[in-house]
């Protein structure tokens, strides 16, 4: 199996642009992403494309080149983008093709996300009655949490304003002015314990990511990232997730669990040898449940860790360092290439003021998302 | 005024002790709710129609706070929204179903709490008809 290296990663900023197609933020993101490796679109054998509200995001072909490749269209949640970025490694993996393009592009509505229950095997009464909200379900799991572990409202609202400055230390974040815990502990409640600034919102843009076998990528690139595992999981019988009418009462992992342990094999590294962290923070919640559920600390030990800074961009365990999703909003089909293009530069030494202190050599991605799937990827020098 | 649940075969309505009607599976015991199609441990399509038991503990719980998107139809405008609670509910050993709590202030909540199913009223049509739903209560004294 071939090894697998990322040459290059674009981003167009996240946030809202009137206007403005999403193909088009997709396009941008591609091109500055093979400007990034040094390569043009006639080099790019096959590509993945990742939405939800662009029903065939092959249209970027139309902006860059209609050069008759392979590109094919992806929509896995929350957990798009890492679906796509697996499946282009894949491509390479396989010795199908020698260079490859993720890429993931998103313009939505202001406010919650909603869809017909009945897509999400729920019945049609599930939303009518107003249980469809995702917001509403990593509400009543951090709720049961903090219950368990003893996480306190405070750490709820450190996490948020942790992610808010790294995002005022980002050019590309959608939220760019930092917020004070007073200022997120005042907010308005939206689904208890969670506020209105401890949420995500979804909003607009696009990320891209230019693959290549590793044994070529020094052509390409004189600081390619190897690309060291890639692992999808959907839930299992007895996990507590989105979307459900009912749980089991005989209990097992959420996916991200399972996603985590494989991709950890693939790595042949363990969470000790993790230096910079992205997690899938929905809500402030969400990102302290998943540093337990990657397996970086113990259920519970969050509090502390929260407490003495460890998950800031100068702590031992940096998470979120460009802002994650609670600055960046979560334009889905770009959210996890997002997550890439940071962990990138910050394995380049290229971050900017946001960049982790003594040259990080491995990152970690995850995802999780409706209705139960999770996305781990883990890259390193 | 006539009263109707808002779906059929959710729960036995009306009636005066109510239940949730969940499946259990012919094949393997495991119980969900509502009565699926087939068994979401290990795909049987024999599940049978299940009476939940109805009391329960609180799981977990939250609140809805903002008026929810469509396909929300509990017919309120953003002037009129009254939040309301959400928990899950253990029932017995048998299974967790999500529903509304009839109380809507977290300090009245707690995890662990004994819960009991009402119908309750969830809107009214324009003809008059009374729209009921499910919904668990504190017991009150337990």
């Amino acid at each position: 199996m071939e090894d697998v290296a990322i040459i290059g990663v674009g981003l167009h900023r996240f946030g809202r642009f009137a206007g403005k197609l999403a193909i088009d933020m997709g396009a941008e993101a591609v091109r500055t992403a093979l400007d990034d490796a040094g390569a043009q679109w006639t080099d790019v054998q096959v590509a993945f494309g990742g939405s939800f509200e662009v029903d065939n995001p092959d249209a970027v072909t139309s902006r860059l080149g209609l050069t008759g490749i392979p590109f094919i269209d992806v929509y896995n949640g929350c957990a798009t983008a890492a679906s796509a970025l697996q499946l282009a490694a894949d491509s390479i993996r396989s010795g199908q093709n020698d260079l490859a393009v993720a890429v993931g592009m998103d313009k939505h509505e202001p406010g919650a996300f909603t869809s017909d229950p009945v897509d999400y095997a729920a019945p049609a009464w599930y939303g009518e009655v107003g249980h469809f909200l995702t917001t509403k379900f990593f509400a009543m799991k951090i709720n049961r949490y903090m219950h368990d572990h003893g996480i306190s409202h405070e750490t709820l609202a450190r996490v948020a304003a942790k992610n808010y400055r790294n995002g005022a230390l980002n050019p590309n974040a959608f939220r760019r002015k930092p917020v004070s815990e007073e200022e997120i502990a005042a907010s308005r409640m939206l689904n208890y314990p969670l506020r209105h600034y401890m949420f995500c919102s979804p909003d607009e843009g696009a990320a891209a990511v230019v693959l290549c076998r590793a044994d070529v990528a020094h052509r390409y690139s004189s600081t390619p990232i190897y690309l060291r595992a890639t692992a999808l999981r959907t839930r299992r019988y007895g996990a507590f997730e989105v979307h459900a009418s009912w749980a089991a009462v005989e209990q097992d992992h959420a996916p991200t669990v399972y996603a985590s342990r494989a991709a950890f094999e693939q790595a042949g590294i363990g969470p000790g040898d993790v230096d910079v962290v992205q997690l899938q923070d929905t809500d402030s919640g969400a990102e302290i449940i998943h540093m337990a559920e990657n397996g970086f600390c113990a259920d519970g030990e969050q509090e502390k860790l929260i407490a003495e800074g460890a998950t800031e961009i100068g702590g031992s365990l940096p998470v979120n360092t460009d802002g994650g999703l609670i600055a960046n909003g979560e334009p889905i089909g770009a959210s996890g290439l997002r997550q890439i293009h940071e962990l990138v530069h910050q394995l380049r030494g290229t971050a900017g003021d946001r960049q982790v202190p003594g040259s990080p050599q491995v990152g970690y991605a995850q995802l999780y998302g409706a209705p139960g799937t999770a996305g781990v990827s883990i890259v390193s020098t | 005024m006539s009263q109707v649940a808002f779906a059929p075969g959710v729960f036995t309505w009306p009636s005066d002790e109510p239940s949730l009607i969940g499946g259990r599976c012919g094949d393997c015991g495991s119980v969900t709710f509502p009565q699926p199609v087939s068994c979401a441990r290990c795909g049987s399509t024999g599940v049978d129609e299940c009476p939940l038991p109805r009391r329960g503990t609180l799981w977990t719980f939250t609140t809805q706070e903002f008026l929810p998107k469509e396909p929300y139809a509990g017919g309120e405008t953003v002037e009129t929204f009254e939040p309301y609670g959400v928990g899950l509910v253990q029932l017995d050993d048998v299974v967790r179903v999500e529903a509304r709590l009839t109380e809507a202030d977290p300090a009245r909540l707690h995890i662990g709490m004994e819960v009991e199913l009402r119908i309750v009223p969830f809107r009214t049509d324009p003809d008059g008809t009374e729209v009921v739903t499910f919904a668990f209560a504190p017991v009150e004294g337990a």
